[in-house]
């Protein structure tokens, strides 16, 4: 008897459903492509003049730039401290095994939400327009971001700590504070360290770029070089960005390990 | 801690939880002062339910638990609180801080005496400082005084456990299971801690325990649970051995008895 491979319809034979998907998505490449400008001329000598400063960097303007490196460590600092001390409260309000109200827990939630989906340059934006100019806007920026994600990274904590002190501290008589200082606070208080180092890092990187926004620190310098096409004063900024990323994400890694 | 105090009385209560599942049925049950009561039975039979239900880390449905005359089950903020202070718990897994001091450990079963923030500030009086040392030195770890909790032996914790219970000066001691994860040779000196709270001073003492021969050993009174319902309630003079192998017997078996037995005669 003589088998044969069964014969398939011949939609599926030629493939014609992936092909006319993968043919659909290269038009709509193009089309894109064609609405946003890609295809523009692209200025090779520009290109290549700006490789050329950059190549050659000044050296000179390092000390210029010592000051505003270092305000831009102190922003990060100061918003790191200020949202991560704020989140505190706020952490353990949402934590389903300290409030046992699931309403209190939904509104906190939803509000933090909110404030966590607002993007940090859009907050620098914003503080800006409202504080005004400076490095003060920057700070209140980083803030409220580190506010966002410090509550995100705490009150998920506090929920997986290990419930035998808590009920421990319950069954002493201790009220709902005692129960807080004695069983959650010891449990979570390294994790909370690793997460502030953590918030620490990233804040530094946001508020390198910060100034771009008039939000204080190295930003501006980065801004004001490439606009008055000095090239090579803005590879001595970046690569000065570069040394403090790098130095403060050693330390942190270092102390985080020291932690766990 | 005056001598008449650690008197339970528990009427008609009852527990069945949320999913339906009954967990106490009509328990009553008298306890005075200086009892060393076991409460023995299958697992799920309600006997940490019970036990819990004492202190009010469960609530229960139905029925009253009066501790010297006070109403746990309707007690509501400091005076639940107070309560609670005056009945200990020791537990199964110890429920230490794992990552906090002996010492820190043992003072927290002192929170129920200290207004919130001053507990948070560390600002413990001398007297209480001694009593962690006279507490600690009672269940003989003195030494250990700076040692992190994670780094003692389970034994050595419910030690703690047990001295931190001494820090609420209770009148009562409830213990879920403290033995459970013990070897022979600790579980004596765990059970003879307790032994000691209760004839020196006069602790009511009420314990789930599922050795029979430990049982038998160190209470004043046994109590049966089987299926949320107490089957059995007897001063040890008149317990017979025989009578375990109804608290324990379920459908198609009657050899569980032997397996309590182990402990016995160490």
């Amino acid at each position: 008897m003589k088998q044969s491979i069964p014969k398939r319809p011949m939609m599926k034979e030629w493939h014609v459903i992936g092909f006319t998907i993968f043919l659909l998505l290269v038009f709509a490449v193009i089309l894109s492509a064609q609405a946003t400008g890609v295809g523009q001329d692209f200025s090779s000598e520009q290109f290549f003049d700006l490789w050329a400063k950059m190549a050659n960097p000044d050296w000179s303007y390092i000390p210029d730039i010592i000051t505003p490196l270092l305000q831009t460590i102190q922003m990060a600092i100061v918003g790191t401290l200020i949202g991560c001390v704020a989140a505190i409260p706020v952490a353990l309000v949402s934590a389903s095994n300290i409030v046992r109200n699931p309403y209190v827990r939904g509104v906190v939630r939803f509000i933090m939400n909110l404030v966590r989906s607002i993007p940090e340059m859009l907050l620098a934006a914003l503080f800006v327009a409202v504080v005004g100019i400076g490095a003060l806007s920057g700070v209140c920026a980083l803030s409220v971001f580190s506010f966002g994600m410090m509550f995100k990274l705490l009150y998920e904590a506090i929920e997986t700590v290990d419930q035998g002190p808590i009920e421990a501290m319950r069954a002493a008589g201790g009220n709902r504070n005692q129960v807080i200082v004695f069983a959650v606070i010891p449990q979570v208080l390294n994790q909370y360290l690793s997460f502030f180092l953590y918030t620490l890092e990233i804040n530094v990187r946001a508020s390198a770029v910060l100034g771009y926004l008039g939000a204080g620190g190295i930003g501006l310098y980065l801004n004001t070089t490439l606009e008055m096409f000095r090239y090579d004063r803005t590879a001595v900024v970046i690569l000065g960005i570069l040394v403090v990323v790098v130095l403060v994400d050693a330390l942190s890694n270092k102390l985080r390990e020291a932690l766990s | 801690m005056t001598e008449k105090k650690g008197n339970i009385e528990i009427k008609n209560v009852s527990k069945v939880y949320p999913n339906g599942t009954v967990g106490l049925k009509d328990i009553n049950l008298n306890i005075k002062q200086g009892e060393f009561v076991m409460i023995v039975g299958l697992s799920g039979s309600g006997k940490s339910t019970l036990l819990r239900s004492i202190n009010r880390l469960h609530d229960v449905t139905d029925g009253e638990i009066l501790i010297d005359g006070q109403d746990i089950t309707k007690a509501t903020g400091n005076k639940l609180h107070k309560i609670r202070r005056s009945t200990a718990m020791i537990f199964q897994n110890y429920n230490l801080v794992k990552t906090s001091s002996v010492y820190r450990n043992v003072m927290s079963g002192r929170v129920g005496y200290y207004p919130a923030w001053k507990a948070a500030l560390g600002l413990f009086t001398k007297e209480d400082q001694e009593m962690v040392k006279t507490n600690l030195a009672r269940v003989n770890l003195l030494d250990k005084y700076y040692v992190k909790a994670r780094d003692l032996s389970g034994g050595q914790q419910q030690r703690v456990g047990i001295a931190r219970a001494m820090m609420q000066e209770p009148s009562v001691i409830l213990a879920d299971e403290p033995v459970s994860g013990l070897d022979p040779k600790t579980t004596k000196l765990v059970m003879n801690d307790l032994k000691k709270l209760n004839e020196e001073d006069g602790m009511t003492i009420i314990l789930n325990v599922h050795s029979i021969g430990l049982a038998l050993k160190y209470s004043s009174r046994i109590v049966g649970l089987k299926e949320g319902r107490i089957i059995y309630d007897k001063p040890i003079a008149e317990v017979d051995k025989r009578d375990f192998k109804e608290i324990y017997r379920e459908a198609g078996d009657d050899s569980s008895v032997e397996a309590g037995n182990d402990v016995e005669e160490d």
